[in-house]
């Protein structure tokens, strides 16, 4: 580890002198229980510390991803838009723009464990059990010819998946092979005969466009809140209003689809929504206290769904929607509004 | 270290161009009339101005407005896993406001109240350890400025000139003055065991963001903050805690910081298996890529920050960085790499924090290659983007330091280019 020994040398006197003298415990804090550790100690390493016991089947995992997981991967892990593929790439790396995913390019399968089981799927991180975990497992394995489809993925079995990259990763070498190269003295002076552009920005143009930045338009928003008396459930929806709830609704994209062809995601379509009942949306497994919250006559308008986008669980306690809520009422007016223009 | 500005002519005849050039589009020439703003009374001369609690906590005043943070929607799925650029376009000085400090979360930014804030140390020690925000708030503490930049900044610069705009091309990077408790304290108040190689770090949102730390660097310089620039730390920062690396990629410094775990091995997470490694061109991988390699990018003139005032004195403005120590000098070549000169650094450089430096020219109306190379103590010299290609390809994504080319044009605009 000589690649941060220079760099000790160099902080060395700086840290000397600010940092404060502690030659004792101070006995702050309280030691932490096992079932507190165990909560939050899952990590698992790839000599697979840390897995618990358990198991899932391929067939078991293709129907959990399908539920689960499609909606932004894909059935087949191979990704949907600009959400991450998680299957495909097989000797790509090498190549212009190489296709990174789990069978391509993660060089352990204890990553894939570990990631899904703490942090997928998005928006609803840490709700399944651990031979779903193992199941959605096997069946991304599956998705990248890994395993076959009688595949079983079991604590016991686990180290035997060979990951095809694992092989594939050098540590850091920058130290060797770039530093020397980069620390000679540099030329001032006629370093090179000629100098021509050989690629311009304009010509690609992707830079966002500055004019349409969200401030002057959140002004826009608070005016024709403030001009809007009465909340206008009878007149249609200002089309600058619309735009900007067009914006907003980014927010909510990770969760819902609205318009021509969308599909559920970890929330329902909301084509539609504005002045229906709550829980409607064909085919969507809602939470039971939103189906309740329908049942129980809650209708989707404009004051119903102001509260509930501030603070959904202030409307639908023990609902699904895993959102924070949007703080600003120009923002929940605005994306109101574009859900509005998916309603006539 | 050059630090008194050549503010005499010859000072900048010297430093600048050499211009026989025609002078002061923009100014030194007489006034034709007197100007209402000095000979009428303005309102604000006369009447009152704003009381005290007009607004409890200040925003910078509207003219501002435009001193914000950006992000590219087309780079990212959704704005909850997604990243947004420092508008250091338009920021002098070296602290970054944490209000226009870009962001990157990958589950969001969270929303959690100090009281429900816990610290959990656990692993090789000799007795596992919680904390609560009061009991950090107890031990000693420190304050050191670090800048902080995201292992992907200008990582869409690999295959070309792509971004118009400093923002953009270097804004995923910010430098603050932190204030927190050294880890190494929090570790020894835990016991440390013998077999202790690595920390693996973790935060309390959905995606945890986990990442391990050889435990040299955690008894170095590791610090654990709760305070940036004086105030608390903002949401979209990690309040009330956050991990500082001094010197080390963005995404190890972990927010919202719930656990430290000390351990003889690192966990080979997400974080640093299938991001933040880099692809060399025979597709090999580089991991544990951790140090950010010295950097700087000229932050006015740029191409969101154009020339208006015409011809005449002209200030190039700019950073400098390095995760191996304290910047050591910054030149700047007007011509696109064929001269340079040593920019004038603002103030003594402090390691692992950005540094400002400025050259002052007068400048006749021609066209530039704007680019600036920073040197940092070791030795190390900004590469060019052809000599990082020559080592890494196209595939990198991350830790692109390369020396960035703005083209500034007669009429004072500036474009994003890459030259020969
Ligand atoms: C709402 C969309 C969504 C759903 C549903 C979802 N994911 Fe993800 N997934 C993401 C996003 C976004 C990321 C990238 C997160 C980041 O940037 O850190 C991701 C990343 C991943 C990765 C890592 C990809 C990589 O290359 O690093 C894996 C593996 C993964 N998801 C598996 C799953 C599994 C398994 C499920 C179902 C249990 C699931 N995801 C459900 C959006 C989703
Ligand atoms: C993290 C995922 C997530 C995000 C982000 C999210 N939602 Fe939801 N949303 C859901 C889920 C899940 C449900 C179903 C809730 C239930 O069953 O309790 C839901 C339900 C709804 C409903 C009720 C639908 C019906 O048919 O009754 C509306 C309206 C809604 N969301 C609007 C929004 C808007 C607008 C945004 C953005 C401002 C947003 N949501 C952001 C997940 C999300």
């Amino acid at each position: 580890m000589s690649k941060f020994r220079n760099l000790l040398v160099c902080t060395a006197l700086a840290s000397l002198a600010a940092a404060p003298a502690l030659a004792e415990k101070l006995g702050l804090g309280r030691p932490a229980l096992p079932e507190e550790i165990a909560a939050w100690d899952v990590d698992v390493s790839p000599d697979g510390a840390g897995l618990p016991p358990g198991s899932g089947s391929v067939a078991d995992g293709e129907v959990l991803f399908s539920e689960n997981c499609a909606v932004c991967h894909g059935e087949f892990a191979e990704g949907v838009d600009n959400w991450p593929k998680l299957a495909g790439g097989d000797g790509t790396l090498a190549r212009e723009d190489p296709l990174k995913t789990v069978g391509s390019y993660w060089p352990y399968l204890s990553t894939v464990w570990d990631y899904v089981h703490r942090t997928m799927p998005f928006g609803g991180a840490q709700t399944l059990s651990d031979d779903e975990v193992y199941a959605i497992v096997a069946y991304i394995l599956y998705s990248n010819y890994l395993v076959d489809d009688e595949f079983v993925l079991s604590q016991e079995n686990f180290l035997e998946v060979e990951m095809p990259n694992a092989g594939g990763f050098i540590v850091d070498d920058r130290d060797g092979v770039e530093v020397p190269r980069f620390s000679q003295p540099p030329c001032m002076n006629d370093c090179k005969d000629s100098v021509g552009i050989t690629m311009r920005a304009a010509v690609l143009d992707v830079t966002p466009d500055e004019t349409a930045a969200g401030e002057t338009a959140s002004e826009a928003v608070q005016v024709a809140v403030a001009e809007t008396t009465v909340p206008a459930a009878a007149s249609a929806p200002d089309p600058a209003l619309v735009a900007q709830g067009e914006k907003v609704f980014r927010e909510c994209a990770a969760c819902h689809r609205i318009g021509e062809g969308a599909t559920h995601r970890v929330g329902p379509i909301l084509t539609g929504v504005y002045m229906r009942a709550a829980a409607q949306a064909e085919g969507f497994r809602y939470s039971p206290a939103m189906t309740e919250a329908g049942e129980g006559g809650l209708l989707w308008d404009q004051t119903t769904l102001d509260a509930y986008l501030e603070r959904p669980a202030d409307v639908v306690p023990r609902g699904r929607m895993s959102f924070r809520g949007l703080s600003e009422p120009g923002d929940r007016e605005a994306v109101i509004a574009y859900l509005r223009s998916f309603s006539e | 270290m050059n630090d008194t500005p050549n503010t005499t002519r010859r000072g900048f005849l010297k430093a600048g161009l050499a211009t026989g050039g025609a002078l002061a589009a923009g100014g030194g020439g007489a006034a034709a009339n007197p100007d209402p703003l000095i000979t009428e009374v303005q309102p604000w001369a006369t009447g009152l101005g704003a009381g005290v609690d007009a607004t409890p906590y200040g925003l910078p005043i509207e003219y501002e407005a435009d001193v914000i943070r950006r992000n590219v929607p087309w780079l990212t799925a959704d704005v909850i896993s997604s990243i947004n650029f420092t508008p250091i376009h338009a920021l002098d000085g070296t602290i970054t406001p944490q209000g226009c400090a870009f962001e990157r979360h990958h589950s969001g930014a969270i929303d959690m109240r100090k009281e429900d804030y816990r610290l959990m140390i656990n692993g090789l020690v000799d007795t596992p350890l919680v904390f609560t925000y009061a009991d950090l708030e107890r031990f000693p503490r420190v304050n050191h400025t670090y800048f902080l930049e995201c292992a992907a900044n200008t990582g869409m610069e690999w295959a070309g000139a792509q971004l118009n705009g400093a923002q953009f091309t270097h804004g995923m990077i910010h430098n603050m003055e932190y204030t927190g408790v050294p880890l190494r304290t929090l570790l020894e108040e835990a016991g440390i065991q013998p077999s202790a190689r690595w920390i693996y770090v973790e935060g309390a949102d959905a995606s945890s963001n986990g990442r391990s730390i050889p435990l040299e660097k955690a008894l170095d310089d590791v610090l654990v903050a709760f305070r940036a620039n004086g105030e608390a730390l903002r949401m979209e920062h990690g309040y009330p805690v956050r991990l500082c690396v001094p010197g080390w990629e963005g995404n190890m410094w972990v927010k919202w910081l719930r656990r430290v775990e000390v351990m003889d091995r690192p966990v080979e997470s997400r974080e640093e298996t299938s991001k933040y490694t880099d692809t060399l061109a025979d597709g090999t991988s580089r991991k544990w890529t951790w140090v950010m390699d010295a950097k700087s990018i000229i932050t006015s003139p740029s191409p969101q920050s154009p020339i208006v005032h015409g011809h005449g004195p002209l200030v190039i403005a700019g950073l400098a960085w390095s995760g191996r120590g304290a910047i050591e000098r910054v030149d700047v070549s007007l011509d696109g790499g064929r001269n340079w000169q040593s920019a004038r650094l603002a103030a003594p450089p402090q390691p692992m924090a950005l540094t400002r430096f400025y050259l002052e020219i007068e400048w006749d109306g021609s066209e530039m290659l704007l680019q600036s190379r920073a040197i940092d103590s070791t030795g190390y010299v900004q590469p060019t983007k052809a000599q990082l290609r020559e080592v890494r390809g196209l595939n990198s994504i991350y830790h692109n330091n390369c020396i960035q080319t703005w083209w500034i044009k007669p009429d004072g605009e500036a474009e994003n280019v890459e030259v020969s």
